[in-house]
């Protein structure tokens, strides 16, 4: 049998907001020595509920068993398993120039039209170029900026929302909610 | 004798620590002192007339007599430690507990809160390091969260698939003071303990059931958990189908029914080995597909549509896939199943178990049991004598190893949680302090422990805690003087190369003795039924320090990472089921 498929998977968690949340998901990953890619921990749409979103390269079955491990952990609400195709998604990059460099070499009329990119602060010294986008998309900015003897490059986690129209967190807390409800009527 | 729950009542974080406990519906806890946790130790002695303490002589002991005590009573196990040493001598409890879903509630005392993350005196990260190996790790750092901390690690360890719970009490929180009052939890927004049933799904299960020829029952831990006992029996006899039992689901139908085939794995019986590459419908309750009892997967079970009823759903398809798979509790799936099976009669299916196992009883038990005059004694002679003197209500503790697996195969079972072992951590030095836990929780059944002379080494202190509390455990040494398991690989795959081995053991009588515990050697076959019988005459601890042929092995035997059908009934020769003679 052929060794299943290894492809690039983003995992969101849902969970309280308590503390070594990130350590109990993590650990889950470590446990089965998969890498984890790159890691964004936010607030999410409701209040008080947090979420992490997370990608690593791994097969399908194993994902499968990773997320419901996952979730059976108590503080977490749910987890999900998704590819690029079930979400839209973006990261934000940073990268950091000399601005005698940069000027000089009438880039940024390049930079900022077509790349996208914004400059976020500029002084005589450096200058700071925002760009959100896909990853190859950041990467391709990197690789223009390099002639210009870039200084710091960074790359935030991944953010993501589904396209799915089913918001199945909200439906997880209502169906919560109505057991909550049962339990104080006994 | 429960404290009034009246409000604004200034109390300290200790106190109210061990009035939660108290209202938790704790009435013993097992544990050990040390700096960070006297604050509870100065209270509980104030609280001693209603929440009994066991003082063991190591922590590793306090938590494994917190599961015995938990596994015999169904109630949630309570352990208190100090910070450091203390916490982390809980953690092979914790993993055992974690791996055989056992409740638990351990009490770690952690530094001050200002000195927390500054490599104090005895801080070590208890959370970073329990929360993998426990179902919830949570530190207290204020006063005022202890009594909802307790509430609610109560409620997690004991619902859903129960697990043990670490709850870090940082020594400020001990010191403060609150107000006192105390909730119980009985919902957590993050967590369903009870998942509603899928109606759709169980007439799904019972159709596949109903349409079978060769169906059986797999039992784990989960039936015994959740109670569902009646249910199961009611099931199994209602549809006729042969029931087969995981090591921790023993005890949860009788080992003398009709319709119990006996244990599934490694060491298991022939029928159910056999007959699970046979089945075409097998429903697994509570019990998870450990590569024990699976052998090899891709092999396993390739005629069969599984139905898988488990509540916890992170076990579907883990390693085993299933046709359909029930999320629920236990007992409530298969009350739900009952009314919607037919009877099939599946006679000559049943009756195949019954062969397998005939071959079995004449192939490999006869020869354990039946040794020749003059040769030394072999654990399978031991278990059984002990099992018929015994009586009904007796509960088997194990360890680890050889005695393990032949007390799993030669008790024989008359009442639910009756047997209790390290089944998925594999545990040695479980067994005596379990045992101790066990008797405490039901002081009124006969509780004996078989034991390694290897197993019994590794928690050997806790005969001081038998003797400062009488606890009237019957502990059998089965002594072959060597790590006899391992010595059963070295013998088998390893070229008979005893590598570290052999043991030279001490004289565990005197040893006994020494702690003012009766106990008596056996080396004869003669010796062995009077010993017994003065081992069971009184409520007192006994030991019995039996001199057991260390060649003797564990048969039948599927080697690891075989299919289950393939099994050895002895060295080098195989069981062939379809070519074999019935003399
Ligand atoms: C804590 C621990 N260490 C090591 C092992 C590996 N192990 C499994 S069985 C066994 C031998 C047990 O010897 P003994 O207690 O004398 O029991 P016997 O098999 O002889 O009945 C060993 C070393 C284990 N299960 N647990
Ligand atoms: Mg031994």
């Amino acid at each position: 049998m052929l060794p299943p498929e290894r492809q690039l998977f983003t995992v969101t968690v849902y969970s309280e907001n308590c503390v070594g949340l990130l350590n109990q998901v993590s650990v889950i990953f470590t446990r089965r020595c998969l890498n984890i890619e790159d890691v964004s921990a936010s607030a999410s749409s409701v209040p008080d509920i947090h979420k992490l979103t997370l990608t690593t390269w791994a097969d399908r079955p194993t994902m499968e068993k990773v997320v419901r491990q996952i979730e059976k952990r108590v503080d977490v609400i749910r987890a999900f398993l998704y590819t690029d195709d079930d979400i839209v998604y973006q990261e934000v990059a940073l990268y950091k120039v000399p601005t005698p460099r940069l000027l000089e070499s009438a880039a940024v009329e390049d930079i900022v039209r077509h790349h996208g990119a914004r400059i976020l602060e500029m002084t005589p010294d450096y200058t700071v170029i925002e760009k959100s986008g896909h990853p190859w998309e950041t990467e391709a900015l990197l690789n223009r900026l390099r002639s210009l003897d870039i200084r710091q490059f960074v790359r935030s986690g991944r953010v993501a929302v589904t396209k799915s129209p089913v918001e199945h967190v909200d439906i997880y807390l209502e169906q919560q909610r109505r057991r909550q409800l049962k339990l104080k009527d006994k | 004798m429960k404290q009034d729950n009246i409000t604004n009542q200034r109390i300290s974080g200790a106190e109210a620590l061990v009035r939660s406990l108290l209202e938790a519906g704790a009435d013993t806890v097992f544990g050990y002192p040390g700096g960070a946790i006297l604050p509870v130790y100065d209270c509980l002695y104030d609280y001693a007339d209603r929440l009994r303490h066991i003082l063991v002589r190591h922590e590793q002991g306090a938590v494994h007599a917190a599961q015995g005590f938990a596994r015999v009573s169904g109630r949630t196990g309570v352990v208190i430690v100090t910070s450091g040493p203390g916490a982390a001598n809980v953690i092979t409890g914790l993993s055992d507990a974690m791996a055989d879903s056992t409740p638990l509630v351990v009490v770690t005392g952690q530094v001050g809160q200002q000195y927390l993350g500054s490599d104090a005196f005895q801080e070590t990260d208890v959370v970073g390091i329990t929360q993998p190996i426990t179902k919830w790790a949570y530190q207290v750092r204020r006063a005022e969260d202890i009594p909802a901390a307790v509430a609610r690690a109560f409620y997690i360890a004991s619902t859903g698939r129960p697990g043990p719970v670490v709850l870090d009490i940082a020594k400020d929180a001990q010191i403060g003071t609150l107000d006192w009052l105390y909730e119980p939890v009985n919902f957590i927004r993050s967590y369903n303990p009870s998942p509603e049933i899928d109606t759709k799904l169980i007439a799904e299960a019972a159709e596949i059931i109903n349409a079978a020829t060769r169906p059986m029952i797999l039992v784990g831990q989960g039936v015994t958990i959740s109670g569902a006992e009646d249910a199961l029996r009611n099931l199994a006899e209602k549809a006729s189908i042969p029931v087969c039992s995981t090591l921790l689901g023993l005890s949860a139908l009788p080992s003398d029914h009709r319709l119990m085939k006996g244990m599934l794995g490694m060491h298991g019986n022939l029928g159910p080995n056999i007959n699970t590459n046979r089945a075409d419908v097998i429903v697994a309750v509570g019990m998870r597909f450990d590569d024990r009892v699976t052998g090899n997967t891709e092999l396993y079970a390739p005629d069969a549509k599984i139905i898988h009823i488990d509540i916890d759903q992170s076990e579907f398809d883990k390693t085993v896939r299933s046709t359909v798979a029930v999320h629920a509790d236990a007992r409530e799936a298969l009350e739900a199943l009952l009314p919607l099976v037919t009877d099939a009669g599946h006679n000559e299916w049943i009756d195949s178990f019954d062969r397998h196992n005939r071959v079995e009883d004449r192939e490999v038990a006869a020869v354990e049991l039946n040794r020749p005059e003059g040769s030394k004694l072999t654990m399978g002679e031991v278990i059984s004598r002990v099992s018929e003197a015994i009586g009904d209500r007796a509960v088997a503790v194990t360890d680890v190893g050889q005695n393990q697996m032949m007390s799993a195969r030669y008790f024989r079972f008359t009442r639910p949680r009756s047997f209790i072992t390290s089944g998925g951590l594999g545990t040695m030095g479980f067994g005596l302090p379990a045992a101790i836990g066990a008797k405490i929780a039901a002081p009124h059944r006969q509780v004996c422990l078989f034991c390694g002379d290897g197993g019994f080494q590794m928690t050997i202190q806790e005969l001081g805690t038998i003797m400062q509390y009488g606890v009237g455990v019957k502990m059998i040494i089965l002594n072959n003087n060597f790590l006899g398991n391992v010595r059963q690989w070295q013998n088998l795959f390893y070229n008979r190369r005893f590598s570290q081995t052999p043991m030279l053991n001490p004289d565990f009588v005197r040893i006994a003795a020494a702690y003012g515990i009766c106990g008596e050697d056996v080396s004869e076959r003669e010796q062995l039924d009077a010993a017994i019988g003065r081992m069971l005459a009184d409520d007192r601890p006994y030991l019995l320090n039996v001199r057991i042929d260390e060649t003797d092995m564990v048969f039948p035997m599927i080697p690891a990472g075989s299919a289950v059908d393939r099994i050895f009934l002895s060295e080098g020769r195989i069981y062939n089921p379809d070519n074999w003679s019935e003399q």
